[in-house]
């Protein structure tokens, strides 16, 4: 929370924004320039179809896997697509390979002085994975695997991140399900949360 | 001459100035020729007449030829060109960190060399760089923006669509999160290209989003938007409706041209004073929504540790934060007079005073700040200091239009865990002269 000595400016600043917003002429340095860009009220853009779209819609709402697609995928898949595609740069079963260090373990690692930031011990929400892979991996070829594929290194990952059993399938639905050991782990920002003071002689 | 600035008490300088005087809050205020710009030429007129008592000895010691230059041909005006720093500035270069070495440099930065950036604008051939899957290269006649999710009617957008809008140009800083990572609790890096290189500034010239949003109509219900990039790594963040809609860009020049390849040709999103990771480059969609979407560049990575195990998220703001870039570390400097510069910027609002210590931070004094002194932006400051020739520790502070004050490492300390890569390192920065002249960094 803010201290009450900057409580005042932090109401005032939004106020006079939307005064400057009103006024139409959204300024840098606080002076009304009336050759500033208006509000130009055209319209250029284009009308497109939610299914011309469909290719480049591929986010996930992690935190209840709205987006995910139909497809599955099982561990053992998961590992013949690891070994084929990724192994390269992460290394047997992710523990660390020529490129990239482990996306394993972690998990209780925080509250040490070496924290382990693996898929495992990090995501809050098990669809992080589906949406990161399929957008941003392999590196050399993104956005190459099938969802199948996808769902199913997901559930490799998970597993030897012992999250998910060996014979477990993930899928749109159970994806979802999975509760992952950081899901309380965050807080939203709640900075400033320091309160140095201008000192300015006899300092220290 | 006339500048302007913000709100806030300070002081503004012009050209020379050693002892401009504050300047009342105002919208504009008329800067005077400072004293010291008249000292200046008077002590320039002093020299000229030693030079002139002495000449006899001095001239033979040290003969002017005349130069080379003065008696050849220049080189020709090219028919069509695209002009270059001269050969002789060829140290000033972009350059990966020194400190960790990637095995790839596709997800990989490159810091500017803010010692060598004179002026609050950075150059645009020395913008840092920090892409997820290298810079793709994308021709704008292909490239196509689209808007979809929580609102009345999808719409698709082609370059020359967006070129078609009148146009709005801000000067605003832009920092990585990851800014100063490798130097929170040991001094690992040398200069401060190192130590603060995650750090530029341009004039970026596009449209408000709020414009485009105006045009497919926003659910009344949305508060969130997701931006995403054409890049290999399909980068993207979600960014709250208000942010959105107060002051972000869909941008597509900068400092005058059209966006570098590596800066988000041909359109990104830029975010006034918030971390450089949400101002996602080569924008090709954006999702309106009611939440967040979560995604690892918002949980996994770009999140700050805290004690007992937990993680902030979502701490966009780029806190207020100063640095001297001259001297900095690497450099050697000689007794006498050292006008002791640096940067200051606040992605909270404008710069109101920076201050400087030359004894480790036993006592400080006011710096002069250089006009402009604009939102969002990064300030130049300026403090003489006399240097008799002993050990000494430098460093500025500075304090934002919000009367927040720069934190030293421990008073972050207190609030957040030092562990691992952290981000928003915002901390006070010591350089130490030796009695050699050597300055070095004294983070730790």
């Amino acid at each position: 929370m803010r201290s009450p000595d900057l409580l005042l400016p932090a109401l005032i600043v939004p106020a006079m924004l939307a005064a400057i917003a009103a006024a139409g002429c959204a300024t840098q340095s606080g002076t009304p320039i009336a050759a500033e860009a208006p509000h130009p009220q055209v319209k250029f853009g284009k009308p497109i179809s939610n299914a011309d779209l469909a290719a480049w819609d591929i986010d996930i709402r992690t935190t209840d896997g709205k987006g995910l697609p139909v497809g599955h995928g099982t561990v053992a898949e998961g590992k013949a697509v690891y070994d084929a595609k990724c192994i390269a740069c992460h290394g047997p079963e992710a523990k660390g390979g020529p490129v990239y260090g482990t996306m394993v373990g972690g998990i209780g690692s925080f509250k040490t002085s070496t924290r382990v930031l693996t898929p495992g011990s990090m995501y809050p929400y098990a669809p992080i994975l589906f949406d990161y892979i399929r957008r941003a991996m392999p590196m050399d070829h993104p956005q190459s695997l099938t969802n199948n594929e996808i769902y199913a290194v997901s559930a490799y990952s998970l597993n030897l991140n012992g999250i998910i059993p060996d014979n477990a399938v993930m899928d749109q639905n159970t994806l979802a399900q999975v509760q992952m050991p950081n899901r309380n782990g965050f807080i939203v920002d709640d900075r400033p949360d320091t309160k140095a003071v201008r000192c300015m002689t006899n300092c220290k | 001459m006339s500048t302007k600035r913000d709100a806030g008490s300070g002081t503004v300088v012009d050209g020379f100035g050693n002892s401009a005087r504050p300047v009342e809050s105002s919208a504009e205020s008329p800067v005077v020729e400072s004293p010291a710009r008249r000292n200046f030429l008077r002590r320039g007129s002093t020299l000229a007449g030693g030079v002139i008592a002495g000449g006899a000895s001095l001239a033979a010691a040290a003969p002017l030829a005349i130069p080379d230059t003065n008696q050849t041909f220049g080189k020709p005006i090219a028919e069509a060109d695209y002009g270059v720093p001269s050969k002789f500035e060829s140290n000033v270069r972009r350059r990966r960190t020194d400190v960790l070495k990637n095995r790839q440099n596709y997800s990989d930065w490159s810091m500017t060399p803010l010692a060598d950036q004179h002026g609050i604008i950075t150059p645009n051939g020395l913008i840092y760089e920090r892409h997820h899957n290298g810079t793709p290269d994308i021709d704008p006649a292909k490239h196509r923006l689209v808007i979809h999710g929580m609102v009345r009617e999808p719409l698709e957008f082609t370059m020359d669509d967006l070129l078609r809008y009148p146009s709005v140009s801000k000067f605003y800083f832009m920092e990585c999160s990851g800014n100063g990572l490798t130097d929170w609790l040991k001094a690992a890096s040398t200069t401060v290209q190192q130590t603060h290189g995650l750090l530029s500034c341009a004039q970026w010239t596009g449209i408000p989003v709020s414009w485009l949003f105006d045009e497919t109509g926003l659910d009344p219900a949305a508060k969130w938007v997701m931006f995403e990039g054409a890049d290999g790594a399909g980068h993207v963040r979600s960014v709250p409706l208000k942010k959105v809609l107060d002051d972000c860009l869909i941008v597509y020049a900068q400092n005058g041209e059209m966006l570098r390849p590596e800066q988000g040709y041909p359109v990104r999103l830029f975010v006034p004073g918030w971390e450089g990771n949400v101002s996602v480059k080569w924008l090709r969609r954006i999702k309106v929504g009611d939440e967040p979407w979560h995604f690892r560049s918002e949980t996994a990575r770009y999140t700050d540790p805290m004690p007992d195990g937990m993680w902030r998220q979502f701490s966009f703001e780029m806190e207020c934060k100063s640095v001297i870039t001259r001297p900095s570390g690497g450099m050697s400097i000689k007794p006498g007079m050292n006008e002791i510069q640096g940067f200051a910027w606040s992605g909270n609002g404008t710069i109101r005073a920076v201050d400087v210590t030359v004894d480790g931070g036993a006592t400080w004094r006011e710096a002069r700040l250089e006009a402009p002194v604009l939102d969002k932006c990064l300030t130049r400051f300026r403090y003489a200091w006399d240097w008799k020739g002993g050990p000494a520790t430098i460093a500025s502070r500075a304090v934002d239009s919000t009367g927040y004050v720069q934190p030293t490492v421990a008073d972050i300390a207190k609030a957040r865990a030092i562990v691992g890569f952290v981000q928003h390192h915002n901390g006070v920065f010591p350089w130490s002269v030796a009695a050699s002249g050597e300055v070095k960094n004294a983070i730790a």
